[in-house]
């Protein structure tokens, strides 16, 4: 059995986790098993039928008043009894905040090896071979892990996420102890950052902005464009962030970042190295700089060389006209 | 406060990486290496702590001599004390091993700490899981990817990115905090510091002296490959005025590349 960590986030499951638990049961086929979700936390058994269309064969509840918020050292304790009891040949979580957190604690819980962050897997010989970004894309790393269970987290928007037909399977409550006084760190409290929905990691559309956008007044302008586009975010260049133009939590490049979009929209950007890995790995990439000698147009399926301010506003206006057909 | 700060020697984000593909390895000659950029923000941060509580801050590295460098950079920073925790292997790409080499220091060495401060991850391997293991391995609390830390006697709060918002995490000390862009801005070195670092003494800590074996910290990652990405061909520079092109673009993004 594969067993995919499902993630929820009030009382939602990620995009990403199904993205990984369809990349589980592909890679399980391959190797002639079948694939497990597990949910940690409470009242978390209503999700059940999205789980199965994924490809789940069985879904794994785990459910304690103490899991209510996370915590790295409860949610472990539990995936850990699980894992010991069911003993799956590998676990996969999305690389998302919170599989980047919990999957390294299971690890080291097991006294195993981990692959983070991968945007490949494959099966070779009868074992996973997986690919990651390395210094933030600019090499990638194909590996085995010699360790078993084998445990992976994989970057989100990368894996395709495909319902496999069949919506029922087995669903198994298992009874978790957990001392609340062993949990000695949880989340007391969640602040969302307004306006902004969707983070540059997940988003399927990122317009970013660097130097040439020439102050923070004029994000403004790159928030009113990604309003119009679906699923989308603003990004931005070091410098951008560096001058205090926007938060460093929208920074795309090697000290931010790496970003994996359908499409990212750099205006103003010159393309320094160390951005251009973190976004080099985006579907398609459009640069709009008034330098023709930017180094972003390199790298760019479609440029346009001419001011972002006039560029920005009529490329809204564009958008919306086409997502109003749809 | 007694902190304990883990930094990593890294090449500088201007580097271009090349790839020696025998050995599976980046080639060094040529590039300038510096401490990871999350981990100045640990540093920064413990030295903060210590401003305002008093205490004492040690810099550890994971590594061979080559990082002295960086061990002599946070002391001239302003760290009490520098320790090289000394490992014969490159960069094996396996968090596991070092988180052990880490925990270990810590319990035989430096078993009197408050915090243990890392960057969010290394900008290179790009892991992001030796703070964690780290954590799970000597049983405590811990904050990721914090851009706020506040400690107030025996416990913590910090505020955490995830996607879109950030968590509050509450915790007790001693705990495992990592650091990221927005925690504060690093200083630099004075000159003051820089010639005291350069009589500054590091302790080296051996396999040996932690009871490791090489069998322990035999990496569990077997590298098949390792590859620059395909270069990206430039494409096409769409003419005319701003509302031509950006009609244009769009038309393109929708029915050429099909991405919106």
């Amino acid at each position: 059995m594969f067993l995919t960590f499902i993630e929820t986030r009030e009382g939602k499951i990620k995009k990403s986790s199904l993205e990984a638990l369809s990349e589980a049961k592909r890679r399980a086929g391959e190797l002639g098993t079948d694939v497990g979700a597990v949910l940690i936390g409470t009242d978390v058994d209503c999700l059940d039928p999205a789980i199965f269309s994924y490809g789940a064969a069985r879904v794994f509840l785990l459910e304690h008043a103490e899991l209510a918020q996370y915590s790295p050292q409860g949610f472990v304790g539990a995936l850990h009894g699980l894992v010991k009891e069911a003993a799956p040949e590998a676990v996969f979580f999305a690389a998302t905040a919170m599989g980047k957190d919990l999957a390294p604690r299971l690890a080291a819980k097991l006294g195993v090896s981990l692959a983070s962050d991968c945007t490949a897997v494959a099966v070779k010989d009868g074992k996973l071979i997986y690919t990651r970004p390395i210094y933030a894309g600019k090499a990638f790393l194909s590996f085995r892990l010699r360790s078993t269970p084998q445990i992976a987290t994989l970057r989100p928007n990368v894996f395709a996420a495909a319902t496999a037909g069949n919506a029922a399977g087995e669903v198994v409550k298992k009874a978790i102890s957990v001392q609340g006084g062993a949990i000695k760190g949880r989340v007391a409290e969640l602040i969302k950052e307004s306006g902004a929905e969707i983070d540059v990691t997940e988003a399927d559309v990122i317009v970013s902005g660097g130097r040439g956008m020439k102050g923070p007044e004029n994000f403004a302008l790159l928030k009113e464009l990604s309003a119009v586009i679906p699923r989308s975010a603003v990004g931005a260049s070091r410098s951008a962030v560096d001058s205090g133009w926007i938060g460093h939590q929208h920074q795309v490049g090697q000290t931010g970042k790496t970003v994996s979009p359908s499409l990212y929209v750099a205006f103003g950007i010159s393309g320094a190295i160390q951005h251009l890995a973190g976004m080099s790995s985006s579907k398609v990439i459009v640069a709009v700089n008034k330098d023709a000698e930017a180094p972003i147009f390199k790298v760019a399926d479609y440029g346009i060389v001419g001011d972002l301010f006039q560029v920005l506003p009529a490329l809204k206006e564009e958008f919306k006209k086409l997502f109003a057909e749809r | 406060m007694n902190i304990l700060v883990f930094v990593k020697r890294v090449p500088d984000t201007e580097s271009k990486i090349r790839i020696n593909h025998e050995t599976h390895a980046v080639i060094e000659d040529g590039l300038n290496f510096v401490i990871s950029p999350n981990d100045e923000y640990a540093v920064e941060e413990a030295l903060r702590l210590r401003e305002a509580k008093g205490g004492q801050v040690t810099v550890l590295s994971v590594g061979a001599e080559e990082v002295l460098v960086i061990l002599k950079k946070g002391l001239a920073m302003g760290a009490d004390e520098a320790v090289l925790i000394k490992d014969e292997l490159k960069e094996t790409y396996d968090g596991l091993r070092v988180a052990r080499m880490i925990a270990r220091t810590v319990e035989k060495k430096y078993p009197q700490f408050d915090l243990l401060l890392f960057g969010k991850q290394s900008v290179g391997a790009d892991n992001a899981q030796v703070p964690s293991m780290v954590a799970e391995m000597l049983g405590l609390p811990q904050a990721n990817v914090v851009t706020k830390l506040e400690i107030d006697g025996p416990s913590g709060t910090a505020l955490r990115e995830i996607e879109g918002a950030m968590e509050k995490v509450v915790f007790s000390l001693p705990a495992v905090v990592s650091a990221q862009k927005g925690l504060n801005e690093p200083r630099y070195e004075t000159l003051k510091g820089i010639m005291a670092a350069k009589k500054k003494v590091i302790p080296v800590v051996t396999l040996e002296d932690l009871g490791l074996t090489k069998d322990d910290v035999a990496p569990q990652i077997e590298i098949v490959a390792m590859e620059t990405p395909p270069a990206r061909q430039a494409g096409k520079i769409i003419p005319g005025r701003p509302e031509e092109a950006a009609r244009e673009l769009a038309r393109l993004l929708r029915t050429e590349a099909k991405v919106i």
